[in-house]
C-alpha cells in the first residue's frame, strides 16, 4: 500500500529546500511535519515494506490515537507537542546502502569521529561489529562476513524485514506488544529503523556486537526499534551507545528494545547513553522515553543488563526482564548520573514467572546540581514461581544540596517461597573525601569523578572492557562543574 | 639555620567565627623535623589542615611562606603539587578506588601540575611496590579500597607509604601515631626516619614522646590554646613527658 500521492509530494518537495544538514552536511530527506497515518504509510512505503508490517504500525498508529501520556514518572517537562515533529528522516542516497567503508560518506565518517567512533579503526582493533545508524537508517554494517560465517544475522531491522520476514514476524511485539504503553505504540507506529540480531542455536557471537544512535537532524524523534533473539544455548554480548549534538530545543527519543532469549541461551546487553542533557539552566536536551524488556523464555536463560546513563534531559526508562523458563536468571546493573536540571526516572521489572528463577539487581544514583533522580523499580513474583529469590541494592550518592534522589521500590510476592531482600542507602559525597583526594593532588573534578567511579565499581566492573573505560571518563565529564 | 622553607609569622586563624590559632610563629628549614606537641584542642590539626589548604578556616592575620611563595594563595592541589604533604589524623575511607589505583592518579595529577611526563602503569607499581615492601603492606592491601576496613595501623602504614611515593618536600604528619600498637609504631617511626633527607622537612605532630623516640626531632614545639608556648631541642619532649601539659599551657608566648 503506497503513501497518499500528496504525502510524498510534500516529502521531495522539503528535499530539495533542505540544502545543508545542521551539523553534518548531508542532505537529508524528510516526510512532512506531524503524524497521520499517511506519515505512517510514507515510512512504510519508503522501507518497501510488506503489508503485514504496514498493518503492524496502523495498528499502533490507531492504539496509539486512543492512548494519554503516562504522568507516574517523578519528571516535570513542558507538554509535548508530538504534530511539531518530523517522524522520517534519512540521509539522502542511502536507500542503496554502501557496501565497505570506502563508499560512505567522508563527511559522516568524520562526524562518528568527532564522537570518537572512528567507524574504520576502532572497529578493527577492537574487533567490534559496528553498525551505525545515522538518523534513522542504517548507514553500515562491519564484519558482517565474519559472522555469517558462524550464521549470526546482525543486519538493520528494516533489512530484516526484507530478508527474514519469519523471525521478525515472530519475534517482533513479542515481548514488547504494539499496545504496550503511550511512546512503545508510538515507536511501534513509526518506527524508523533500528538493529536486528539473530543468534543461532548453540552459537557464542564471536564478537562483541554494537550499534551507535544518533540524532542528527533537527525536530526529528528518533524512534529505534531493536530485536535480539538468542536461540538455545547461544551467548550474545551487545553494546549500545548514544549521544546527540547540543541543540537549544528538546527532541524525543523513544526506542522499544526487545530480547527474546531460549533456553540455555544468554544475552548481555550494555548501554551507554549520553545524549544532550541540555544546558545548566536545563534549555534543551533529549526526552528519553525508551521501553526496554527481555524474555527469558527458555529453562537456564539468563538476561543481564547493565545501563550507564548520563545523558538526557528527562530520562523515563525501565529495563526488565520476564523471567518464564525454570531456573531463569534476571540482571539489572545501573549507573544514573543526573546533574544541572537533569531529571531521571529509572529503574527495571523482574517478573518472575518460572520455578527457581533469581533476579539481582543494582543501581547507582549519583545527583548533583538541581537533578531529580528516582530509582523505581518492581518486583514481582507469580504463585507458581516456586523458590524464586531476588537481591536488590539501590545506592543513592548526593552532590551539593540542591538535588533530589528518591528510591520507590515495588514488591509484589505471591508465592511464600520467595526470598527477596532490599538493600538501600542514600550518602553525600563528603567534604573529606574530597580534601583527602584533593591534598593528594587531584583537582575538584578529578577527586569528584574518582570517587563517583570508586561508588560505581561493582555496575561498571560488569561492562564489556571496550565500554568500560569509555564509561569511566563519562563520569567525570558529566559531572563537571559540580563542585567548587 | 639551612634554607628556609616555610615561614610562618603571626598567623591567625579562625574556624566558624572562633579564633582557634591565635598568632604562630614558626620556621621550618630544609633537612629540619620539627616536633609539635600539646594538649588535645590545642590547635595542631588546625595548623596543620591550614598549611595544606583545607577549606573552612579564615586566616585573619599573619601570614604563611613557602620557599618565599604565598601559601594561602593556592588550591589545596597546588600545593600538594609543590610538595606538601599531610599525613592525615583521621585518614578518610574512599569505597571503590584501590589504594594502588588512588595512588596512580595522584603521582599523575601532581606530574601534570608540575609539567612533568606522566607515569605509566608499570613505572607506578614498581614504585609503589618497592615502598610498600618496607612498610610491610602486602600486594593485597594496594588492592583493597582505600581505607575501607583497615584496622588504625594499616591506615596510619598506608599514609606513610603514600608520603613514600610521592616524595613531599614538606611533611607534615598528624598524630601518625595515635591508634597504634607497639609494632606498628615502630614500623612508621623506621619508615618516617628513612625518609628524612637534607631537601626534606618534617613538621611531626604527635601527643605523646613515644614516637620522638623513633623519629628524634630537631625541634620540638608545644602549642597551647592556639600559640607556641615553649620551643626547645628533643630533650623538651622528654621532659613533656614526664611533668605533662599542665603548666606549659600557662606560660605566657613569648
Ligand atoms: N572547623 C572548625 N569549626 C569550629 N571549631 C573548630 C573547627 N576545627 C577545630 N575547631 C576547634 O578548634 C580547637 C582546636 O582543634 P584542633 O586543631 O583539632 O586541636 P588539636 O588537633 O590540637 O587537638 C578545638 O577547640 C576545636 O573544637
Ligand atoms: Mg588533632
Amino acid at each position: 500500500m503506497a503513501a497518499s500521492q500528496d504525502t510524498i509530494e510534500k516529502a521531495e518537495a522539503l528535499g530539495e529546500s533542505y540544502k545543508h544538514g545542521f551539523v553534518t552536511e548531508i542532505e537529508s530527506e524528510f516526510a512532512p511535519k506531524g503524524l497521520n497515518e499517511d506519515i505512517v504509510r510514507y515510512i512504510s512505503a519508503r522501507k518497501n515494506e510488506p503489508e503485514w508490517m504496514l498493518d503492524w504500525r496502523l495498528r499502533a498508529y490507531r492504539r496509539w490515537c486512543e492512548m494519554e501520556e503516562p504522568q507516574w514518572a517523578k519528571v516535570d517537562f513542558p507538554q509535548i507537542d508530538y504534530q511539531d515533529a518530523y517522524y522520517y528522516a534519512a540521509p539522502k542516497g542511502y536507500d542503496d546502502r554502501p557496501k565497505s567503508l570506502d563508499e560512505v560518506d567522508p563527511e559522516l565518517l568524520e562526524t562518528y569521529e568527532k564522537l570518537g567512533i572512528p567507524l574504520a579503526e576502532q572497529a578493527m582493533l577492537a574487533g567490534v561489529a559496528v553498525d551505525a545508524v545515522f538518523d534513522s537508517v542504517s548507514v553500515v554494517t562491519t564484519f558482517k562476513d565474519k559472522l555469517e560465517e558462524v550464521g549470526v544475522i546482525f543486519c538493520s531491522i528494516s533489512e530484516a524485514v526484507q530478508e527474514h520476514p519469519e523471525l521478525v514476524r515472530k519475534y517482533l511485539g513479542s515481548v514488547v506488544p504494539y499496545s504496550d504503553n503511550f511512546h512503545a505504540t508510538l515507536n511501534s507506529a513509526v518506527f524508523s529503523d533500528g538493529t536486528f540480531v539473530y543468534v543461532p542455536e548453540g552459537v557464542r557471537c564471536p564478537m562483541e556486537l554494537s550499534t551507535y544512535f544518533r540524532i542528527n537532524a533537527q525536530h526529528t524523534g528518533q524512534f529505534e526499534r531493536t530485536l535480539i533473539i538468542a536461540d538455545k544455548g547461544s551467548y550474545v554480548s551487545y553494546l549500545e551507545g548514544c549521544t546527540a549534538p547540543m541543540r537549544d530545543e528538546n527532541q524525543l527519543h523513544a526506542a522499544v528494545v526487545e530480547l527474546v532469549v531460549l533456553d540455555d541461551a544468554e544475552i548481555k546487553y550494555s548501554t551507554v547513553q549520553n545524549w544532550y542533557p541540555g544546558d545548566k539552566e536545563g534549555r534543551g536536551g533529549i526526552y528519553n522515553f525508551v521501553t526496554k524488556r527481555g524474555a527469558c523464555r527458555g529453562r537456564n536463560s539468563k538476561i543481564s543488563w547493565t545501563q550507564v546513563e548520563t545523558g538526557s534531559a528527562v530520562t523515563w526508562k525501565y529495563p526488565s526482564c520476564i523471567l518464564q523458563g525454570d531456573n531463569s536468571v534476571g540482571e539489572f546493573f545501573s549507573i544514573a548520573i543526573t546533574n544541572n536540571r537533569q531529571q531521571a526516572d529509572t529503574g527495571t521489572k523482574m517478573i518472575h514467572l518460572g520455578r527457581n528463577t533469581k533476579s539481582r539487581i543494582i543501581a547507582k544514583g549519583i545527583s548533583a546540581g538541581h537533578s531529580q533522580s528516582t530509582y523505581r523499580g518492581l518486583v514481582s513474583v507469580h504463585p507458581k514461581a516456586e523458590g524464586a529469590r531476588n537481591h536488590t541494592q539501590c545506592d543513592s550518592l548526593l552532590i551539593g544540596d540542591e538535588c533530589g534522589a528518591h528510591t520507590v521500590p515495588y514488591i509484589e510476592v505471591k508465592n511464600p517461597s520467595a526470598q527477596i531482600e532490599h538493600e538501600a542507602t542514600t550518602s553525600k559525597l563528603s567534604e573529606e573525601q574530597l580534601f583527602y583526594c584533593r591534598q593528594r593532588g587531584l583537582d575538584a573534578e578529578a577527586a569528584v569523578a574518582l570517587l563517583v567511579n570508586g561508588f560505581c565499581k561493582e555496575v561498571l566492573q560488569k561492562l564489556p572492557m571496550e565500554f568500560a573505560v569509555e564509561a569511566q571518563k563519562l563520569v567525570g565529564v558529566s559531572l563537571e562543574g559540580s563542585v567548587g | 639555620m639551612s634554607e628556609v622553607m616555610l615561614k610562618i609569622e603571626n598567623l591567625h586563624v579562625t574556624a566558624e567565627g572562633t579564633e582557634i590559632l591565635r598568632g604562630i610563629n614558626l620556621e621550618v628549614g630544609a633537612g629540619e623535623v620539627h616536633a609539635i606537641m600539646g594538649p588535645n584542642g590545642a590547635g595542631k590539626s588546625t595548623l596543620s589542615n591550614v598549611l595544606s589548604g583545607r577549606p573552612g578556616y579564615e586566616i585573619t592575620a599573619g601570614s604563611i611562606s613557602y620557599f618565599g611563595e604565598d601559601l594561602a594563595a593556592l588550591e589545596p592541589e597546588e600545593r600538594a603539587a609543590k610538595g606538601i604533604f599531610l599525613g592525615f589524623q583521621y585518614p578518610v575511607e574512599i569505597p571503590g578506588v584501590a589504594a594502588m589505583s588512588f595512588l596512580k592518579t595522584a603521582i599523575n595529577a601532581q606530574r601534570k601540575l608540575r609539567g612533568e611526563e606522566e607515569l605509566d602503569a608499570r613505572g607506578v607499581m614498581t614504585l609503589v611496590q618497592g615502598e610498600a615492601k618496607k612498610l610491610n603492606i602486602g600486594a593485597d592491601m594496594l588492592k583493597r579500597s582505600i581505607n575501607v576496613g583497615f584496622s588504625g595501623g594499616e591506615k596510619k602504614r598506608n599514609e606513610i607509604l603514600q608520603m613514600a611515593v610521592l616524595q613531599p618536600k614538606l611533611a607534615i604528619l598528624d598524630e601518625t601515631d595515635s591508634g597504634l600498637d607497639v609494632d606498628a609504631l615502630k614500623l612508621v617511626g623506621e619508615g618516617v626516619t628513612a625518609l628524612r633527607a637534607p631537601d626534606r622537612a618534617m613538621i611531626v605532630i604527635t601527643h605523646y614522646q613515644r614516637l620522638l623516640d623513633y623519629i628524634v626531632p630537631d625541634f620540638v614545639h608545644v602549642l597551647a590554646k592556639g600559640r607556641i608556648v615553649r620551643s626547645g631541642g628533643a630533650e623538651l619532649a622528654r621532659e613533656l613527658d614526664q611533668l605533662g601539659y599542665g603548666d606549659l599551657a600557662k606560660v605566657p608566648a613569648a
